[in-house]
């Protein structure tokens, strides 16, 4: 049985390297973030030019901004797919509001509202009935769009006020920075401070790892998640107003399917499906690989299906990624010994 | 008997007579024999991909990718039909069912063997397998005249004035009763969604069990792939779309508890059948099909907080009983 | 020796480097019941999962029939004929009585091979009427009392016809009658000529059935014999180590006003009509079997349950308590029973976890201030005396007396008033036992009114003032210190005295 004693020495190499591991996630995110940028200037010449590059930005970052409060649901375990609905949801009550003459001020307070609203439904009945999220958000994916449906048919809204267009095409004065882009550097500031910074992440954080033990410490488990869903809802909404104000009219298949490419980002980035573990920085760089890697195919003419095809083994990839180096450490290990 | 009727399913079968009567009340022509033959044509698919979900619900976990799984066996049969005619329709159903069970199975060995957590696999396959789809037409169709005439007909040939969909829907109905609660491995699958611990200690393979749900419920889908390609006599990239939410919503509706362990097939086809006189009934009474999405989701919802609070309910009255003998 | 049916020998079991078995020889002979006896924590539980091949011997050989096995899977370990009643709940509450019994070796009709639900539901049927249980075959278990689960799990290991039968704490939920019926079925299996592991801490029960007994103690060997040549005294001078008098330090805290008042607090189905007074500086027993109810009435003023009816007080004023953070609010701490679940968070490291109740008072604003985290885990973990690299070791890489520790600081640095402790010494070694029993003795001195629940009976006698007895959700004794001895408190758990 000596090979048995092998086993607990094992334990401990697997530990410290999955530690290292964990710590390298983010330089890993970076290498291949290069990569992918040394990749697309090859194919255009154009890609690095400053004005493309931040023109680039304009087709991830509606995502992004979801991606930043995501990141707390999936810290927290739970996990929200109805957040393209809410976009569409948002989307066609502003349309509606457009349509009957209200003001950018008051789309963009509609837009809002409306996707908080969604999402404090979303994190109400979860933590009222004790109903997994995955169960409620997967029915609210359904019924939000499905509203939009209800309310636009096969028509569309087209008719928006010309300075509702500023926070989808707009940028900061001369510089050729979009004003999304800003946006989500200051709401990235705020995330990753929140929940590295501050008592609500650490509770965050508690949660995610035991929710019991959480609970039993006083700490107020489902006020918590109810504002997390609340928050998804919110930047849902934010997210629908510059999706809007980008493509200029809505459709009720706005958005669409965009809650897999969110949670492969978020996934990608180093957060644990399981809950309990994530960093904002590594979800950040995640974003910019996903957005730069679509834009590259699209350089290529791929198609937006086949796009897909990328994502959905990119996310398979990223979650298989630790267990398989777990496999392999212990084998080397093993034949070292013997050996 | 007792046991078939047990609570859920039958509230849901009173409910169900209910709305039978409700919508007949205003619209008579509801309750022609031909309606129904409709309806039980119209959810006959979504009763056996369901059934496969059920399974895999049971064991605590999801499958996203059914609709996407679908669609790909389905556009792959309708191609070998359009290019080669003249292969027998049984070979098309067996290559249909192998193709499913393949998809199948690649989602049964990352959960069981990569162990990524079923929601993540199948929301990854489902847009790799959509994807496929794509890749395979090209992004173009597969229409009515580029199918052979054995091929587009064979969902509806009747017998008896029932359709061979139905007969095969009742034929995977009866197959997976005897599955789920006449084999070893179909109580295995319960074991396992009931107490992951427990069912270790018994010699309960989980991984096996993981393997053989998605593996199987592959297999309807695949089968269920060609039958909805050749009944709507139509292929493209986005055939049944958002299907997998229509079976979830099945099994919700069919009392399948979404946390594992406990569900009856009874349940779910029962909840099929519900789905299907909603959406019939709302075309009875002239209500737009693009109703249909929104009163999904309120379905699944509702019924979700209906099973949770029905279930707390029963547990306390339990206790008070309980309490009662003392 | 010839007769037995299995031998272990040198079995030694670690768990990221704490050893849990450290070299136990332990053999049981066909026809006998063999008590293996120790406190929580003393490896029998890990023995019997080695057995059982749940986990796999760091080291050490199993002998079965006088051949070397291998138990890779608790399947292989059900078929040479090794049956186990866990400790643990095991049930498919979703599923069926009959179905708990026979899941994993359902019975198949021989022609067709598909299952014969009718011939389980006879068998059931017969092992219920063999074990008098008045329960369908076809009820549902999450609809069962925790004793009727418990009689079912006795009935399942029955059915799979077991040469050995292992029961790990089998009376511990089991009303007297029950337990009486238990002795008999278990006299009934010895004279079938099985061998009966009979894992226990409580000595009567180990004297009235087993007839040979091996001593565990912090995962090592201490000794074996048969029942008839020793004495009580004996067995636990080898179980404990040491005596009684050492283990439990005498206190002399005065006793101040009634700080916690609680008047008849009831939940319906769980517990009824519970009243006590709680004094300064007083250490207040809970005593009773598993499922008496203790942990739920606790839960309940913690603000973790919500109850039916009844009022709590604190310095005579009456309080309304919704949740935890209400509860600290009022100086109230609760260290649960359960310290992996819900007491510690293990991925976490130490510093996190004390300071996470008290988690405003060690920021700036809503700001988190490391230091300050860092000089309050200092201070209480070094008080506690939590053996650990760093204040920023993961709590998982801990020895289970280490955590609890922890789980204590983060209690202790929310500064109670009145300080709930579920099973503090559950599953710790003797020497941490020793320094949390000091430590609670030190507490009360300061004033703090400690509620202490437990199932072992010397502490709750070696500790408290006073002494309140529960069975099934109801008080049914209160014993001063001086007026309670082990009899009459037993007798108060079992139900042999209520109403």
């Amino acid at each position: 049985m000596n090979k048995e004693n092998g086993v607990l020495d094992i334990k401990k190499i697997r530990k410290i390297s999955l530690l290292n591991i964990m710590w390298q996630w983010e330089t890993i995110l970076l290498f291949i973030f290069i990569m992918v940028a040394i990749i697309n200037s090859n194919l255009s010449p154009y890609f690095l030019d400053y004005t493309n590059l931040m023109n680039t930005t304009f087709n991830f970052i509606e995502k992004a901004i979801i991606a930043l409060p995501m990141i707390f649901v999936i810290i927290c375990g739970d996990i929200d797919i109805s957040v393209a609905s809410i976009i569409a949801l948002s989307s066609v009550f502003m349309g509606m509001a457009s349509q009957a003459g209200v003001n950018t001020f008051g789309l963009v307070a509609i837009g809002l509202f409306s996707g908080s609203a969604a999402g404090f439904l979303n994190g109400f009945i979860i933590t009222k009935f004790g109903i997994p999220a995955i169960a409620v958000t997967l029915g609210s994916m359904s019924l939000f769009r499905g509203i939009a449906y209800v309310i636009l048919g096969d028509k569309a809204f087209t008719k928006y006020p010309t300075s509702f267009a500023f926070f989808g095409q707009g940028y900061i004065g001369n510089t050729m920075i979009p004003f999304e882009l800003i946006l989500f550097f200051i709401l990235a500031i705020i995330f990753g401070i929140i929940l590295h910074k501050t008592t609500m992440g650490r509770r965050v954080f508690a949660i995610g790892n035991n929710s019991t033990a959480a609970r039993f410490s006083g700490i107020p488990v489902n006020r918590i998640r109810l504002i997390i869903f609340t928050v998804t809802g919110l930047c849902s909404g934010l997210a629908s107003i510059l999706l809007t104000s980008r493509i200029g009219s809505t459709r009720p298949n706005i958005a669409y399917g965009w809650e897999l490419e969110i949670i492969t980002t978020v996934v990608l980035g180093g957060v644990a499906i399981t809950g309990g573990k994530g960093n904002i920085f590594g979800v950040v760089i995640s974003i910019f690989i996903i957005g730069f890697l679509k834009f590259g195919m699209g350089l290529i003419n791929v198609p937006g299906k086949v796009m897909n095809i990328i994502i959905g083994l990119l996310l398979i990839l990223a979650i298989m990624l630790p267990e398989l180096l777990k496999r392999l450490k212990p084998k080397n290990s093993f034949s070292n010994i013997k050996k | 008997m007792k046991d078939l009727f047990r609570k859920r399913e039958f509230n849901l079968f009173i409910f169900i007579l209910f709305i039978i009567f409700g919508v007949s009340w205003r619209t008579p022509s509801f309750l022609y024999i031909n309606n129904f033959v409709d309806i039980l044509n119209d959810t006959a698919i979504l009763s056996m991909v369901a059934i496969g979900q059920l399974m895999i619900i049971v064991t605590g976990g999801i499958d996203l990718s059914v609709g996407s799984s679908l669609a790909l066996s389905g556009m792959s049969v309708a191609l070998l039909n359009q290019y080669h005619p003249g292969i027998p329709i049984f070979m098309i159903i067996l290559i249909s069912i192998a193709i499913g069970l393949l998809l199948g199975s690649i989602n049964g060995l990352l959960v069981s063997r990569a162990k990524i957590p079923p929601i993540i696999t199948t929301l990854g396959t489902m847009s790799i397998y959509r994807g496929l789809v794509f890749v395979l037409c090209g992004g173009t169709w597969v229409s009515a005249h580029e199918m052979t005439e054995a091929f587009r007909v064979f969902p509806r040939r009747s017998f008896l004035g029932i359709s061979s969909l139905i007969y095969l829907s009742i034929l995977i109905v009866i197959l997976f009763l005897i599955f789920l609660n006449l084999t070893r491995t179909g109580r295995e699958i319960y074991g396992v969604g009931g107490n992951k611990i427990a069912s270790q200690y018994v010699g309960i393979n989980l991984k096996k069990i993981q393997y053989i749900v998605f593996t199987l419920c592959g297999g309807i889908t695949g089968l269920a792939g060609f039958l909805w390609v050749a009944r709507y006599a139509a292929a493209q990239s986005e055939t049944a779309i958002g299907f997998e939410l229509q079976t979830i919503a099945a099994c919700v509706i069919g009392g399948v508890s979404i946390t594992g362990g406990s569900g009856t097939i009874i349940g779910v086809v029962l909840g099929a059948f519900f789905m299907g006189i909603v959406y019939n009934a709302l075309t009875m009474i002239n209500v737009s099909p693009f109703w249909q999405m929104a009163i999904q989701g309120f379905i699944i919802i509702f019924a979700i907080i209906i099973n949770t609070v029905m279930d707390k309910r029963n547990q306390q009255l339990m206790l008070r009983k309980r309490s009662f003998n003392e | 020796m010839n007769n037995c049916i299995i031998e272990m020998k040198g079995i030694k079991k670690y768990f990221y480097g704490v050893k849990a078995l450290d070299g136990v020889d332990f053999k049981v002979r066909t026809g006998e019941v063999h008590a293996l006896i120790g406190e929580n924590g003393a490896g029998k539980s890990t023995l019997v999962k080695i057995l059982t091949g749940v986990y796999q011997p760091t080291a050490g050989t199993i002998i079965l029939n006088d051949k070397p096995v291998q138990f890779p899977s608790p399947q292989v370990s059900q078929k040479a004929g090794i049956s186990a009643i866990h400790q643990e709940a095991t049930m498919f509450p979703d599923l069926s009585v009959m179905e708990n019994i026979f899941m994993g070796h359902h019975i198949r009709n021989k022609s067709n091979g598909l299952l014969s639900w009718r011939e389980m539901k006879d068998k059931t049927q017969i092992l219920l009427d063999k074990l008098e249980l008045d329960i369908r075959p076809d009820t549902k278990v999450k609809n069962l009392s925790v004793a009727q689960r418990h009689m079912v799990e006795i009935a399942k290991a029955l059915s799979l016809n077991a040469k050995v039968v292992i029961m790990d704490e089998p009376t511990s939920a089991l009303t007297l009658r029950e337990v009486e019926y238990l002795y008999k079925i278990i006299r009934k299996l010895k004279s079938e000529g099985k061998a009966i592991i009979f894992i226990s801490h409580k000595f009567e029960e180990v004297f009235e059935i087993a007839d040979y007994f091996t001593v565990l103690r912090d995962g090592k060997y201490i000794g074996e014999g048969t029942i008839a040549d020793i004495t009580v005294d004996k067995i636990v001078q080898m179980v404990i180590g040491r005596s009684l008098a050492q283990m439990y330090p005498k206190l002399e805290a005065e006793q101040g006003n009634i700080i916690l008042k609680v008047e008849n607090l009831s939940k319906i189905g769980v517990f009824k009509n519970i009243s006590f007074d709680l004094h300064k500086g007083e250490i207040l027993g809970f005593f009773g079997l598993v499922g008496a109810g203790r942990s739920e009435v606790m839960q309940t003023i913690f603000g973790i349950d919500t109850k039916t009816s009844g009022e709590v007080f604190i310095d005579g004023e009456k309080v309304y308590i919704a949740n935890p953070s209400d509860a600290m609010n009022f100086g109230l701490a609760y260290l649960p029973e359960d310290r992996q679940i819900q007491g510690a968070i293990l991925a976490m490291n130490i510093r996190e976890n004390i300071t996470l109740p008290i988690i405003d008072r060690t920021s700036r604003h809503i700001f988190l201030d490391r230091n300050r985290e860092f000089e309050i885990t200092d201070e209480y973990g070094k008080y506690i005396e939590i053996k650990a690299s760093g204040w920023e070791q993961l709590v998982e890489d801990l020895s289970g007396g280490n955590q609890q520790k922890v789980v204590l600081a983060k209690w202790i640095a929310t500064k109670p008033r009145i300080l709930i402790m579920d099973e503090p010494t559950k599953g710790i070694d003797i020497a941490t036992k020793a320094t949390v029993h000091n430590f609670i003795s030190e507490l009360a001195k300061k004033g703090i009114a400690i509620i202490l629940i437990s199932s072992e009976l010397p502490e709750i006698l070696g500790m408290s003032n006073n002494v309140i007895v529960m069975h099934e959700g109801v008080i049914t004794a209160k014993f001063t210190r001086e007026g309670a001895n082990s009899k009459k408190i037993i007798r108060a758990a079992i139900g042999s005295i209520s109403k």
